[in-house]
């Protein structure tokens, strides 16, 4: 047998994150099939309410200036394929490797540690979410939906939606105990995909504390980032909105350190 | 290779392991005997460096794991008492990913691949999904993976526990072959036969102490007779039956379903019996074997 003549030394951080990817990657190159449906979705939305109901509505108004219906619905899509990407991966996925395939055990048995994989796995997820939005981006531009150069900088703000997203589902998951606990996540997601001022503006929740609370909420931050800077409006609320969002995804990532450091290191 | 001074482990108010000193020297067979819950694999995960010492002193390979994890890691293969293979991956990429978790590079990781397929004799099943192969290859494969990073160290928790007798013995050359080649093996087993075949020197584990430690030959011969004479009575009848048999030999063992007469002159001891008018259903004279040991050191059996 072939000896290793020296031992390698443990992977950097960035190395070992990278590995992990790779190996989320060798197991989707043959179920590549798996990331088309999830680009669809949105794109069926954009098509049913935003172009179909749209032709209903005249226009909407955002930030002081009048918008068509589709143009104030596809960045809410956007935000919300980056949305669903990561939730994907970080919850139904990663509770399977935890729990039933015992993948982390494996890993945590050669160099890496807890920190590589809840970064490898987070940068999956955000990598996931990414890579929808991506290609829903190239949609909107195609059909003239965007209205900026701004826009431009949509897609690094739907990587960190995807990035916040997939660090505090991942985190979510680690309480999970059994699959009926997923219910949990859809009661959360199906609100949060519907009133995030995503087919109709916040303004409709009127100037109570309802408000407040939509605008406190991360897919709200998310879609409201994306329509600013697909329709051009950009705002001080943009820098609130991206604040919160790295936040949520560091706090996300060393909540899932410490509980992979609990189940596993025991 | 592996140094432990009164290594300690508990989970909450229970002590899975409580205090036991371990020397382990480079090239040996060590093995931990010793029945379910004795806290055979809380040690191994400690050793693993997975699992925090709760007392004690631990050094592998001259390494602290509270602080050089990752470097011993790098060093060890494990093989889980479960087969925690990648399901999700073909076999090939079991051992490909797995050595590049370890940093090894590209074409290392895929040469080491294929000579390791060729090891644990499935190359032909290099494309499969793990799911498609039979427990003693998964079980194989366990162990190639193991040895993607040439490891100084091997870990073996249970081994072949769940293999059939065939795949057992093809398992146990394999791991014969990995010690001639100079790798430290550590090996728990609650199998007296494979601890017979495999280690140089074991300790016998039990309620998370060390009840005794020396090679197979050393323990059977300081705690058991050379040879026992198994007598087998009716249903019920063992308990009453052994005052009647207990001066023939060096000591009784009452089972369930047999009498044990320690001895080092077995067949005398069943002449005997015969000669007292006692009329066993069937009796069998062996070799005294480590289950022997161990029955006389903790009052239990191995396989319990």
């Amino acid at each position: 047998m072939a000896l290793l003549h020296e031992i390698p030394a443990p992977l950097s951080p960035a190395a070992a994150t990278r590995v992990l990817v790779l190996r989320n990657y060798v197991v989707y190159k043959s179920a590549w099939k798996l990331f088309v449906t999830g680009f669809l979705e949105p794109v069926f939305y954009l098509f049913s309410i935003g172009i179909g109901v749209g032709q209903l509505i005249d226009t909407f108004e955002f930030h002081g200036e009048a918008i068509p219906y589709a143009e104030f619905v596809a960045p809410a899509m956007l935000a919300t394929s980056a949305f669903n990407g990561a939730l994907l991966d970080s919850t139904y996925n990663v509770f399977f490797k935890l729990k039933y395939e015992k993948l982390y055990d494996q890993m945590l048995a050669t160099p890496l540690s807890t920190g590589d994989i809840a970064r490898g796995e987070i940068a999956w997820g955000l990598m996931r979410g990414s890579v929808y939005s991506a290609a829903f981006l190239v949609v909107m531009a195609v059909m003239g939906l965007t209205h900026s150069w701004w826009a431009v900088l949509a897609l690094p703000a739907a990587v960190l939606i995807a990035f916040a997203f997939s660090a505090v589902c991942m985190a979510v998951t680690t309480w999970m105990t059994s699959w009926q606990d997923f219910d949990k996540i859809t009661l959360v997601q199906m609100p949060l995909f519907l009133f995030s001022a995503t087919f109709f503006p916040v303004e409709a929740f009127g100037d109570g504390v309802l408000r407040w609370v939509v605008e406190a909420t991360p897919l709200y931050r998310g879609v409201v980032l994306c329509r600013e800077l697909t329709t051009g409006v950009v705002t001080w609320e943009s820098a609130v909105s991206v604040v919160y969002l790295v936040v949520m995804g560091i706090v996300g990532l060393l909540v899932v350190r410490r509980r992979l450091d609990r189940l596993l290191l025991t | 290779m592996i140094s432990a001074r009164g290594l300690r482990k508990s989970f909450g108010d229970f002590e899975a392991v409580k205090g036991i000193d371990v020397e382990v020297r480079r090239g040996e067979a060590f093995g931990f005997l010793g029945p379910n819950g004795a806290g055979k694999s809380s040690t191994m995960r400690m050793i693993a460096s997975v699992s925090p010492v709760s007392g004690g002193e631990l050094r592998i390979l001259g390494m602290d794991p509270a602080t050089d994890g990752p470097a011993i890691r790098g060093r060890l293969g494990v093989c889980p008492q479960e087969d925690t293979l990648d399901k999700e991956l073909s076999v090939f990429d079991n051992l490909y990913i797995y050595g590049r978790y370890f940093g090894i590079d590209r074409a290392t990781c895929r040469e080491r691949a294929r000579e390791l397929l060729e090891f644990a004799q499935i190359t032909d099943k290099a494309k499969a999904k793990v799911e498609s192969l039979s427990g003693g290859m998964k079980r194989r494969l366990t162990i190639a993976r193991s040895l993607i990073n040439n490891p100084d160290l091997l870990l073996l928790d249970e081994p072949t526990t769940g293999l059939d007798p065939q795949a057992r013995h093809v398992l146990w050359d394999q791991l014969f072959r990995l010690k001639q080649a100079g790798v430290t093996l550590v090996i728990t087993t609650h199998y007296m036969d494979e601890a017979e075949q495999l280690c140089d020197r074991l300790v016998v584990m039990d309620k998370g102490l060390i009840a005794a430690e020396g090679s197979p030959r050393e323990l059977i011969d300081a705690h058991s007779t050379r040879e026992v004479a198994e007598l087998r009575f009716g249903v019920g009848e063992h308990e009453a039956i052994a005052g009647k048999v207990e001066d023939l030999g060096e000591r009784v063992e009452v089972l369930p379903d047999r009498l044990l007469v320690y001895s080092d002159h077995g067949e005398d001891v069943v002449t005997a019996v015969l000669d007292r008018g006692l009329q066993p259903l069937a009796t069998l004279v062996r070799r005294s074997t480590l289950e022997d040991v161990f029955l006389r050191l903790t009052g239990r059996r191995l396989a319990d």
